[in-house]
């Protein structure tokens, strides 16, 4: 007895070490969005490019989709971009936030790089980024067919992101919509 | 001193005086407040709640532009009459509970609460029964044999007793 109590700061120095290692694969800046499995927050707001015609939430809804954050002003949006560009080719149908950007700029932006979104909601003052817990772009939501969150992935979508996260969840979504 | 030396000198002060509000209040936007106890639901709530992009500052510490609408967010919500209870619901709906810098209590958070004390009190019994042992240890009560043994030595290792 005596002598097992001599090996309680090697123990005590074991369960530490087992809880910082594990610390070191765990990501503190990865956040589970508060909305997850909520239907997407109601909103009227202006479409880009359309004149002033506006769209609510119902029109997210229908099939599997990515809604995008985005803004011409931030970096890793436009790395992620083309990797966008290729899951909208590939049929993948993806909405696009434009997060307190500029309306020119932001139909420059796409003008130049080409546009992978269905359609893109002008959110200027940030208030569906607000009600989406939305805390830097880019960010992408996977939004399932009825209109309801089911993933967020903050920072970049790339082809690592999709196959090991995205891709499976949007796949599955995919069997859950047409299974209903 | 020349008056080169004073003309240097005047003018480093005057730099430093320049550096100095911009350090004092590096958020600059301000707020006007109906009544000062606004102003004080405005500041306890501000510094309670955590800003989800620079995650170890509060809102009211943060630059970063998401503090800065949340700021707005709480000052709008305030004057709309709000209670803080709804403001916190609002935030923690969007934000998730990670934005309360003082968690609740519920089962996640119970052991974040509990560890404190419970290991105050571990730390107490440790010390109380460390120092009964070392105690006890002190206070060991010879057998007769060893009081014969222990005297026999003392008796030849120094002068005979008086009795």
């Amino acid at each position: 007895m005596k002598r097992l109590k001599l090996f309680l700061p090697l123990a005590v120095f074991l369960v530490l070490a087992g809880f910082l290692f594990r610390g070191l694969s765990l990501d503190p800046q990865a956040l589970p969005s508060a909305l997850i499995d909520r239907p997407m927050p109601a909103f009227t707001l202006p479409v880009l490019g359309a004149d002033g015609a506006s769209v609510d939430e119902k029109a997210l809804s229908g099939e599997v989709a990515l809604v995008n954050v985005w803004a011409t002003w931030c970096a890793s949006c436009r790395v992620e971009h083309p990797f966008l560009t290729e899951l909208a080719r590939q049929g993948l149908a993806i909405y696009g936030i434009n997060y307190k950007d500029e309306d020119d700029k932001a139909l420059a932006w796409l003008a130049e790089l080409g546009d992978p979104y269905r359609l893109n909601i002008v959110d200027a003052e940030g208030t569906l980024g607000l009600d989406l817990g939305v805390y830097g772009a880019p960010e992408t939501y996977v939004v399932d067919a009825r209109g309801v969150i089911r993933y967020r992935h903050v920072g970049v979508v790339n082809a690592q992101v999709w196959q090991d996260i995205l891709s499976p969840i949007v796949d599955e979504l995919k069997r859950e919509a047409t299974a209903s | 001193m020349s008056a080169l030396a004073s003309l240097y000198r005047a003018g480093l002060v005057a730099c430093m005086l320049a550096l100095l509000p911009a350090a004092a209040f590096a958020v600059i936007e301000t707020y006007d407040f109906d009544n000062a106890s606004l102003q004080q639901r405005f500041k306890t709530l501000a510094a309670e709640l955590r800003c989800p992009k620079c995650q170890n500052q509060n809102i009211a510490d943060s630059n970063a532009p998401i503090a800065a609408d949340l700021r707005k967010q709480l000052h709008a919500q305030l004057h709309k009459g709000a209670s803080d209870e709804e403001i916190v619901e609002y935030m923690v709906s969007r934000y998730g509970e990670f934005v309360l810098y003082r968690p609740r209590v519920n089962q996640v958070t119970l052991v974040l609460w509990l560890a404190p004390a419970l290991l105050l009190l571990l730390a107490i019994v440790i010390v109380i029964t460390s120092f009964r042992a070392r105690a006890s240890a002190e206070s060991v009560e010879l057998s007769a044999e060893e009081k014969a043994r222990l005297d026999a030595l003392l008796e030849t290792g120094s002068k005979p007793q008086d009795d």
